[in-house]
C-alpha cells in the first residue's frame, strides 16, 4: 500500500492486516513509555484545512509515538490563507521531504490529488463528503474488540448520509468485512443512488432498528436546518434521535463525534455503558499508527536501510 | 453588418486528388478529384481526370475523406477578458485544425458581449485575427444577469447572430418572454442554456449513483429537462424561436421531441462529450471532465443518440470551453466547468461512435455542418460554384492530442488522453486554406 486514500480499493485482507498491526501497537500504548522508533528521524506533516480535534490530534499523537517528526499546518494562519493554491502548498512542503503527508480537505478528492504532486506518502484524513478512511478503520478496531467479528452482524448508520464522509467510508468498510448495513435518515438527507454502496435504505427508525447490532449515529449539522433538508430540529430528533427508548440493551452505540447532545443522541445514552465513542477515540491512534507503519515502515528509510524489522517495536530506550 | 468576421487571406488554387468526397446534401458520395479555383469549387470530376491548371497545387487525398467542412454554433473564445484562456487566433487555429470553416462564439466573456460597441469591437480583432469565420451570439440580458433586455435591436444590425445567456440560464420565465416578444421585431435566435439553479444548486456532476459514492453534490437532471419544458410553452405561446444547448438528459430529449411534436419553433444541439462520456468516467475526478451539463449516465447517452438520430437534436455543438492549467489544475469540486472539443470533435465522434458502427458516417458529417443554418447561416455544400469550405479527413488516421499539441491556448481537453483515429489533414474556410497539418507532405504541381 503507497497510500491511503480510500476504503474503496482496499481488500478485507489489507483491512485485517492494519488492524492486526494496530493490536500489537495497542500493547506499546498500555507501557509507560508509549513509544517506539519505527520511524525516527522522518517527517510527517499534518496539513489541515477544516477544522478538526480528534483526527488532527490523533494523527499527531500516532506519528510522534512512532518517533517521527511532526508539523502541522493549519488553514488559519498559513499561506493557504493568502491564497496559495494547493499544488503549490504540496511543493513546497514536499521541500522538506516529508515521508507522509495527512491531509484534510473540504474538497472531495483532494487527497488523491496531492498524490500527483508530491513523492511522500498521502494519507486521506477527510476529503470533502467523500471519504473518511481512517475513521473507518478505527471503527472496524473498535467493533472487532467489542463483537469480535463483523461477519453477518446487522449496522445501522442513522442521521444526515448526503454530507457524511464518515458513512461512505464506514459502509464499504463495514460490508467488506462481511456486515449487513442499513443507511436510515430523513429522505432529504440520503443521496440518490446511495445503495450502491452496498447498503439497504430505510427512512423509518421503526422499520429495523431493534434487531440491529450497532447503531451507529452521525452528527447533524445545524446548518442542514436553515438549508430546508428537514422542516426543523424538532422534528428531526422526533424521528431519528437515539435515545434510551430506541436504543436496545444488547445494542452497541457509536458516534465519530463531536456529538451534538440532545440532537442525534440523547444524554442518556451517550453516557450509557453500551456506547463506545470513548473507545472509538483511543482505537484513533493505534489504528493511525498502524496506517503510517503500513506506509512508511515498509519503504526504504533516509540512510537506505529497512524499517520492517522487529526491534522497531522494541520499547524506547527510557 | 456581416454577420461573420475572418483574417483575409489568400484565395485558395488547388486540386484535391482522388479523396472519397462525401457531401450529405448534396449527395456526393465516391472517389472524386476536386478543383478550387480562386477559393471557389470550380469542378468536380472522376479521379484522375481533372489535370491540375497551370500554377494550381494538388493536394494528393488518396485513402482520405473529403467532407464539407464543419461549423460549431457554439465555442467559447474568450475574447475580450480572459485571453489566458484563448483568445480569437488560438481558437480559431484550433478550429481549423478540427475541420471547421466557421465557428459561432458565445457572449459571455468579461465584459460580456451584451452592447454594439462590445460586438464591433471582437469583430474587428476577428478581422485582424480569425483563421476561420466567426460570428458571436449576443447576451440576451444586460451583464446576463437576468433582468434587462439588451438592445437586441441594435445588436441585430451590428451583427448579432442571435441572443443568448449562455453559462448561465434566463431563470426569469418573464424576462424570457419578453425577449421572444422583441424578437418579433428584430429577429435573433434565442439559444438557451437550460438549468434550474434552485435544483442544481451547487452540484458539480451528474446526480446518481457515482455522484452517490463519491459524496459529490449532484446536477439532477430534472435541472435541465424542466427548464426546457418551460421555455417551450413560452415560445409556443409567444411564437418564438429558440435553440436549446447541450442537451444531456433523455428527460431532456423526451421534453424537446414533445415541443417539436406540437409545433414549437426550437432547435437543439448536443456535444461530442455528452456523446461519448458518462458519470461513470467521472469517477476518475479529471478535471478535465468537469463540465456543465455534466456527462450523465448511460440511459441518457443513449437517448442523445436516438435523438441525434432521428433529427430530435438538430446539430452537433462542441461547447469549447477552454480553461488554464493552474484553473483547472485544483480538486474536481473548485475547478470550472467545461472541456475544449474543436480539435478533437470528428476524431472522437470517429473513434467512439462511427467505427464501431453506433452512428453512420454521413450523419456525423451532416450533424457537424448543419449547426450554423440554425442561426441563418448557409451550411457548407460541395458543389461546383459554391465557395471552399472543405475538411479533408485521413480516417484511419491514429492520434492522441496530449502528444500531438494543442493548437489551442489551452489543454482542458477531455478526450486529451486518448487514442483517437480520425485527423484533418487539410482545412479549406471560405475559399482560403486555413489549416495543414504540420506533418503532411504536398506536392507541388
Amino acid at each position: 500500500m503507497r497510500h491511503l486514500l480510500s476504503i474503496e480499493p482496499l481488500s478485507r485482507d489489507e483491512i485485517e492486516r492494519i488492524m492486526d498491526r494496530a493490536d500489537s501497537f495497542a500493547e506499546v500504548s498500555g507501557r509507560e513509555i508509549k513509544k517506539v522508533p519505527a520511524l525516527r528521524g522522518r517527517t510527517v506533516v499534518n496539513l489541515f484545512y477544516e477544522a478538526s480535534t480528534r483526527t488532527s490530534s490523533s494523527f499527531d499523537l500516532a506519528a510522534k509515538r512512532l518517533s517521527a517528526d511532526v508539523v502541522s499546518v493549519r488553514s488559519a494562519g498559513s499561506s493557504v490563507d493568502k491564497g496559495e493554491s494547493l499544488k503549490d502548498t504540496i511543493q513546497t512542503l514536499s521541500a522538506y521531504d516529508p515521508a507522509a503527508i495527512v491531509i484534510r480537505s473540504p474538497h472531495v478528492g483532494a487527497a488523491e490529488l496531492v498524490t500527483r504532486w508530491t513523492p511522500a506518502a498521502v494519507v486521506n484524513a477527510g476529503d470533502g463528503k467523500h471519504e473518511h478512511p481512517t475513521q473507518a478503520l478505527l471503527d472496524v478496531y473498535t467493533l472487532r474488540h467489542k463483537l469480535g467479528s463483523l461477519e453477518g452482524r446487522s449496522i445501522w448508520i442513522v442521521g444526515d448520509l448526503a454530507h457524511s464522509r464518515v458513512a461512505r467510508s464506514n459502509v464499504l468498510a463495514f460490508t467488506k468485512l462481511g456486515a449487513d448495513v442499513t443507511v436510515c435518515g430523513p429522505p432529504t438527507l440520503l443521496p440518490r443512488g446511495i445503495e450502491a454502496l452496498g447498503c439497504r435504505v430505510a427512512y423509518d427508525l421503526d422499520d429495523g432498528l431493534a434487531d440491529a447490532d450497532v447503531v451507529y449515529a452521525l452528527r447533524m449539522q445545524r446548518e442542514r436546518m436553515t438549508e430546508a433538508f428537514v422542516p426543523s430540529l424538532r422534528e428531526y430528533t422526533a424521528r431519528y434521535q437515539i435515545d434510551g427508548r430506541r436504543l436496545r440493551p444488547r445494542q452497541l452505540l457509536m458516534h465519530p463525534g463531536p456529538v451534538n447532545r440532545g440532537v442525534e443522541l440523547a444524554a442518556e445514552v451517550i453516557d450509557s455503558p453500551q456506547a463506545a465513542i470513548v473507545a472509538q477515540v483511543q482505537a484513533g491512534v493505534v489504528v493511525r499508527m498502524a496506517v503510517l507503519y503500513e506506509l512508511l515502515a515498509q519503504a526504504p528509510e533516509p540512510d537506505g536501510g529497512r524499517a520492517d524489522h522487529p526491534e522497531h517495536l522494541a520499547p524506547q530506550p527510557a | 453588418m456581416s454577420f461573420l468576421s475572418r483574417m483575409p487571406g489568400p484565395p485558395a488554387d488547388l486540386v484535391v486528388a482522388g479523396a472519397h468526397v462525401l457531401d450529405p446534401r448534396t449527395g456526393v458520395d465516391g472517389p472524386a478529384d476536386v478543383l478550387v479555383r480562386d477559393g471557389v469549387i470550380a469542378e468536380i470530376g472522376a479521379p484522375g481526370a481533372t489535370a491540375a491548371p497551370e500554377g494550381v497545387e494538388t493536394v494528393d487525398g488518396a485513402g482520405a475523406h473529403l467532407f464539407p467542412a464543419f461549423v460549431d454554433p457554439h465555442v467559447h473564445l474568450r475574447v475580450p477578458g480572459e485571453e489566458h484562456k484563448e483568445d480569437l487566433e488560438t481558437g480559431t487555429r484550433a478550429a481549423a485544425a478540427g475541420g471547421f470553416c466557421a465557428v459561432v462564439g458565445m457572449p459571455n466573456t468579461a465584459p460580456p458581449i451584451d452592447g454594439a460597441s462590445v460586438l464591433r469591437s471582437v469583430h474587428d480583432l476577428a478581422v485582424t485575427h480569425a483563421r476561420v469565420p466567426v460570428g458571436f451570439l449576443a447576451a440576451a440580458t444586460v451583464g446576463q444577469r437576468g433582468e434587462t433586455l439588451t438592445e437586441m435591436a441594435e445588436l441585430r444590425d451590428a451583427g448579432a447572430l442571435g441572443f443568448t445567456d449562455d453559462g448561465l440560464p434566463i431563470a426569469s420565465a418573464n424576462v424570457l418572454r419578453r425577449a421572444l416578444q422583441y424578437q418579433k421585431l428584430c429577429g435573433g435566435v434565442i439559444a438557451l442554456h437550460e438549468e434550474d439553479p434552485t435544483l442544481s444548486g451547487d452540484g458539480v456532476m451528474h446526480e446518481g449513483s457515482v455522484s452517490a459514492l463519491l459524496g459529490l453534490a449532484g446536477i439532477p437532471s430534472i435541472s435541465e429537462s424542466t427548464m426546457i419544458a418551460r421555455d417551450a410553452a413560452i415560445a409556443a405561446y409567444e411564437e418564438g424561436r429558440i435553440h436549446v444547448q447541450h442537451i444531456s438528459a433523455v428527460e431532456s430529449v423526451q421534453a424537446v421531441a414533445g415541443a417539436k411534436a406540437a409545433g414549437v419553433r426550437m432547435t437543439g444541439e448536443v456535444t461530442p462529450h455528452h456523446l461519448i462520456l458518462t458519470d461513470e468516467d467521472v469517477r476518475s475526478l479529471d478535471t478535465a471532465l468537469k463540465f456543465n451539463p455534466p456527462a450523465r449516465a448511460e440511459r441518457d447517452r443513449a437517448a442523445l443518440l436516438d435523438a441525434l438520430r432521428d433529427g430530435t437534436i438538430d446539430c452537433i455543438a462542441t461547447d469549447h470551453a477552454p480553461h488554464a492549467p493552474h484553473e483547472k489544475e485544483v480538486p474536481f469540486e473548485e475547478a470550472p466547468m467545461g472541456t475544449t472539443g474543436l480539435e478533437t470533435a470528428f476524431a472522437a465522434l470517429n473513434t467512439f461512435l462511427v467505427e464501431p458502427g453506433v452512428l453512420p458516417l454521413e450523419l456525423v458529417v451532416e450533424r457537424m455542418t448543419g449547426g450554423g443554418a440554425l442561426f441563418g447561416l448557409p451550411a457548407p455544400r460541395i458543389a461546383v460554384g459554391e465557395t471552399a469550405n472543405l475538411a479533408l479527413v485521413g480516417l484511419d488516421r491514429a492520434w492522441q492530442p496530449v502528444e500531438a499539441g494543442y493548437e489551442s491556448r489551452s489543454q482542458n481537453c477531455c478526450f486529451g488522453d486518448r487514442e483517437l483515429r480520425g485527423r484533418v489533414l487539410v482545412t479549406v474556410a471560405a475559399g482560403t486554406i486555413a489549416y495543414r497539418e504540420r506533418t503532411f507532405a504536398l506536392s507541388a504541381a
